[in-house]
């Protein structure tokens, strides 16, 4: 098993061959545009794929799963086109849609036993990838227990459960984390952390939240109104930023002084214990350490500050470095 | 994913009391739990055809209510219970009297049990569409290897299945009570024959009009209300439709009003086709040209049940 991990891995790091690309994708409903000449390459890993409500995710998903045809342009998926082997693709590709969609009167197991055979397993093996799947995303008792009488939290377990149960190449989550409350939430991140990591699976997983993908994903894509807005991953977005957080015991008013006549760049909006400075170079972290003990105030921190993604979408804030 | 790690089943009794001494179960040594972590799947997949079988015999099972609830095997089994007493109470008393035929015809058996059979296909059907409907459940049957097409045909053929083998258990139970009331063998199994026939051409029409009509009724209550009128009262009304015309002095036309009833419609063409008796003493078209009209009827009205239904599901399940 950790040697087959280790394999598709090394196959993964060998050919890092993207898992959805998407070339001039447009898909218009009569006057409507739902997506416009989106191009846009997802690698493997967790990718987010993050957007306002109608931005045009679902129709995106709709798209790669070979369910919808595109207006114009083409999309791959696993190396497969999505137009013409839908059939193949949903084979290898599992899906975890937003809405509900479970029956009431079934039990979990045997919803996903069904689910399991229609993705073309054989009966024996569905049984037995149900009874793992379930428990790997955290059903034990309950699932013999009929659906209707599930928490919202259980809910979403079941629907992922049946995303995975056909061991996919790739799944698509579409807001996964919907309704649950913040526990619910943290949990289900972690989950979908763990089935790139851990069980080696691709995934895209869609969200309005930027914040909560920020945690999970390796990778963001922002679309816009059908529009591209951005493509990044997520270690250049939340590098390291020039900016260092200082906080102290007392006396950070008189710290700020020394260092502002020392030539700092310093912003004092933090309080009165915090403030940044502008990490111009290695003299600044001794004029901090040397002032602090000067003036006999105990140092709490220095650290580092990193960009976070939510700083994409303020723009007219990205010249100013030094803020709170 | 930590590897095999055996985790300790029971810790070991460390204090050996006089409690000890009771034979408690001992856990075998080999009692422990692997955590093997995420196992991938490198075996055979099927594709559409053993998808599609498996849509189709899950909705069989459902049908009869298995891998259902308690509450959902009630109305499906009480109806076919009902539906098996009359061939048992036949062969009974053709048994104990002796008589030298059945009362009633392989042919005119599905008719004249009507009221039963519509309730049964009127469970049947909403279950059958209807849960997915309701529920949204299509996205997640859209999202695997097969069509929209192959979800209408799977349905279409597991109620057809599900009411062909309800209809055809009770023809059998009356061979079989004919067969010990040493009636002649010969005769009974052409009956039965037929019999088979017509509870196949039934069984498909009914499932074709039902789910129709359950698929543009995703409330369940209300696809099971819909199914009962459209099946039983429309019967009314063409009994009545046929009598007025009978009156009035235009029995062709009255003949042919039959093709409005699906249950007259198939008995009419039994009639014509095998020759047997009609059901309820109705009169239909002569044979040849009866026949085939009946079953040209027969074969439009199943065709545009199926291009109604892909039609529907063309929208439906939007993911």
């Amino acid at each position: 098993m950790d040697h087959r991990a280790a394999l598709r891995r090394t196959q993964d790091s060998a050919s890092p061959a993207p898992s959805v690309v998407a070339e001039d994708l447009t898909r218009t409903f009569g006057p409507v545009t739902a997506l416009s000449q989106l191009s846009v390459e997802m690698p493997g890993g967790v990718v987010g794929l993050v957007g306002a409500n109608g931005a045009g995710k679902t129709t995106l998903i709709r798209i790669l799963l070979g369910l919808l045809p595109p207006t114009s342009g083409r999309a791959r998926v696993l190396g497969m086109d999505a137009a013409t082997e839908g059939l193949a693709i949903r084979q290898i590709v599992g899906y975890m849609p937003e809405s509900d969609c479970l029956p009431t009167d079934v039990s979990a197991t045997e919803f996903v036993v069904h689910l399991a055979r229609m993705s073309g397993l054989p009966s024996a093996v569905a049984r037995e990838r149900t009874a793992d799947t379930l428990r790997h995303v955290g059903l034990y008792e309950e699932c013999y227990r009929p659906i209707g009488g599930y928490s919202t939290g259980m809910k979403q377990r079941v629907k992922l459960a049946q995303a995975l149960v056909h061991d996919p190449k790739l799944v698509l989550l579409d807001e996964p984390t919907n309704g649950l409350d913040p526990a619910g939430r943290d949990e289900m991140l972690g989950l979908i952390q763990r089935i790139s990591s851990d069980f080696d699976i691709s995934v895209v997983v869609t969200s309005h939240l930027l914040g909560e993908l920020e945690r999970i994903a390796d990778h963001i894509v922002v679309i816009e109104a059908g529009v591209l807005q951005r493509s990044t991953s997520t270690a250049d977005a939340t590098q390291l930023s020039g900016v260092l957080l200082v906080e102290v015991t007392d006396g950070a008013p008189e710290l700020v002084a020394r260092l502002r006549a020392a030539g700092a760049q310093v912003a004092d909006d933090g309080g009165a214990r915090t403030f940044t400075v502008e990490l111009a170079g290695e003299w600044v972290l001794d004029a901090v350490q040397d002032g602090a003990a000067d003036l006999g105030v105990g140092l709490v921190r220095m650290q580092r500050r990193r960009h976070h993604l939510t700083e994409i979408f303020r723009p007219e804030q990205e010249g100013g470095h030094v803020r709170s | 994913m930590s590897g095999a790690e055996p985790v300790p089943s029971a810790v070991p009794s460390a204090v050996p009391g006089p409690s000890t001494a009771a034979p408690a179960p001992a856990p075998a040594p080999d009692d422990v739990i692997h955590d093997i972590g995420f196992r991938h799947y490198d075996g055979q997949r099927f594709g559409r055809g053993w998808v599609v079988r498996s849509l189709l015999v899950e909705t069989v099972r459902g049908v009869f209510g298995l891998g259902r609830p308690a509450r959902a095997k009630v109305m499906p089994w009480a109806l076919i219970g009902i539906l098996l007493i009359p061939p048992l109470i036949i062969a009974l008393s053709i048994l104990l009297t002796g008589g030298d035929q059945l009362p009633i015809s392989y042919t005119q058996y599905p008719s004249s049990m009507q009221l039963v059979i519509a309730l049964f296909v009127a469970g049947a059907a909403p279950y059958c569409v209807s849960r997915d409907l309701r529920h949204g459940v299509m996205p997640l049957y859209l999202s695997r290897p097969m069509k929209r097409s192959d979800y209408v045909l799977a349905k279409f053929a597991g109620l057809s299945i599900s009411l062909f083998a309800v209809l055809a258990l009770a023809d059998t139970l009356l061979l079989v009570g004919a067969l010990l009331a040493k009636l002649p063998v010969g005769d009974q199994l052409a009956g039965w024959a037929g019999g088979m026939v017509i509870s196949a051409v039934l069984a498909v029409l009914l499932s074709g009009i039902s789910l129709v009509i359950a698929a543009f009724t995703p409330r369940r209550g209300l696809g099971v209300a819909a199914i009962i009128t459209a099946l039983m009262v429309v019967s009314g009304i063409v009994a009545m439709l046929v009598a007025v015309a009978d009156q009035k002095g235009y029995p062709t036309a009255a003949s042919y009003l039959h093709v409005l009833d699906p249950f007259s419609l198939v008995d009419g063409f039994a009639t014509r086709l095998l020759g047997v008796d009609a059901a309820n003493g109705s009169t239909y078209p002569q044979a040849p040209l009866g026949a085939v009209v009946f079953g040209l009827v027969i074969v439009g009205v199943i065709g545009a049940c199926l291009g109604i239904l892909v039609r529907r599901y063309r929208k439906v399940g939007v993911v």
